[in-house]
């Protein structure tokens, strides 16, 4: 009898009778994997949606070349491809920051962590307003949420419509997730400043905000594909 | 509650050396070179007319994409260095939507042939 209870009070320590974490890994950092699964299913089901009425419609649909042809300030026409290459650029560089912010956490140098934190939310906030022209600009040429240019009549609205409105949903839905990054890293910026990481001893919050931050990255290399190239 | 964590966190915070300045630069220009192709294939080929749009061109923008998709993944999430059960928890549900993806295609592309025909 004795024998049992002892057994019963004894500390677990297997991988997974809760003694240890089976994946090495802090449980914020999980929990942030396991958000940004659920968050890739989201995004999945919208590009999954999108590629089946554009398979669908695929006669009527507009051709990306033809619709996204602009530079702000610069060409209204003839230069597809420029614009975008340059935001999927910019987002990719915030990115290398972002984890060069991270391996600074790693050697505990908040002055390393502040500069690349920095250039972080800079690059995310060029890449947001570089969507904003974008915006503003087919929304002057005639599409936004369920409305088209006239140019596009007969069979050829339907597919611009549901162009239109897939197009403005998904990247405007990508660009919320890019605003709440940006909030989240001008958080953990704040709180690297006041020296909160510095008294915990470990900079893992950076890690932790990094993978939001790089699935940003993440969803845009595909709806850059899926809604420009393709 | 809050020491055990902090404690916990010690424990994992430095076992990420391995993702030297060096390789996080050399992980870039994989991407920027994959991003480059895809310019080169359509503004250089597909936009000048020397290859026509087609489904194969498609299939290798995606290959393409699913390659950065992994750069970035693998090394800039770090995935590529955490436990097995951890990379099979995250990349299992994945892999079965791409079965997902493939049948949805199927059926819109069916429908697009004989609803209004």
């Amino acid at each position: 009898m004795n024998a049992t209870i002892s057994k019963l009070d004894e500390v677990k320590t297997g991988n997974w009778s809760g003694g240890t974490s089976p994946f090495k890994v802090e449980y914020g950092k999980i929990m942030m994997w396991l958000f940004l699964l659920s968050d890739a299913f989201t995004f999945t089901g919208f590009l999954v949606a999108y590629g089946a009425q554009r398979m669908f419609m695929q006669d009527t649909w507009p051709d990306p070349d033809v619709v996204f042809q602009s530079i702000p300030f610069i060409t209204d026409t003839g230069a597809p491809l420029v614009f975008v290459g340059i935001m999927t650029f910019i987002l990719i560089m915030s990115s290398v920051t972002m984890v060069l912010a991270v391996e600074a956490g790693h050697r505990n140098s908040k002055k390393e962590v502040v500069t690349w934190m920095i250039l972080t939310i800079i690059g995310g906030l060029t890449f947001l307003g570089c969507q904003a022209l974008e915006w503003t600009h087919l929304n002057h040429t005639g599409f936004w949420f369920g409305a088209i240019p006239d140019s596009y009549q007969g069979a050829q609205a339907m597919g611009a419509t549901q162009f239109s409105s897939f197009f403005f949903a998904i990247t405007g839905f990508h660009g919320f997730h890019v605003t709440v990054g940006i909030t989240v890293n001008i958080i953990i910026l704040l709180m690297t400043l006041s020296n909160v990481f510095e008294r915990r001893g470990t900079y893992l919050m950076i890690e932790k905000v990094g993978l939001y931050w790089h699935f940003v990255d993440l969803v845009w290399v595909f709806v850059f594909t899926f809604f420009y190239l393709v | 509650m809050a020491t055990d964590n902090i404690s916990e966190a010690h424990l994992y915070a430095h076992k990420e050396a391995d993702m030297t300045k060096q390789k996080i630069w050399k992980v870039f220009f994989y991407l920027l070179g994959l991003t480059a192709l895809e310019f080169i294939i359509a503004l250089g080929f597909v936009e000048t007319g020397l290859v026509a749009k087609s489904a194969a061109v498609n299939v290798i923008y995606i290959i393409l994409t699913l390659f950065k998709a992994f750069y970035i993944i693998a090394y800039f999430m770090h995935l590529k260095f955490e436990k097995f059960g951890m990379k099979v928890m995250l990349g299992l549900p994945i892999t079965l939507l791409i079965y997902m993806i493939i049948l949805v295609l199927i059926e819109g592309h069916y429908i697009g042939l004989h609803l209004y025909k």
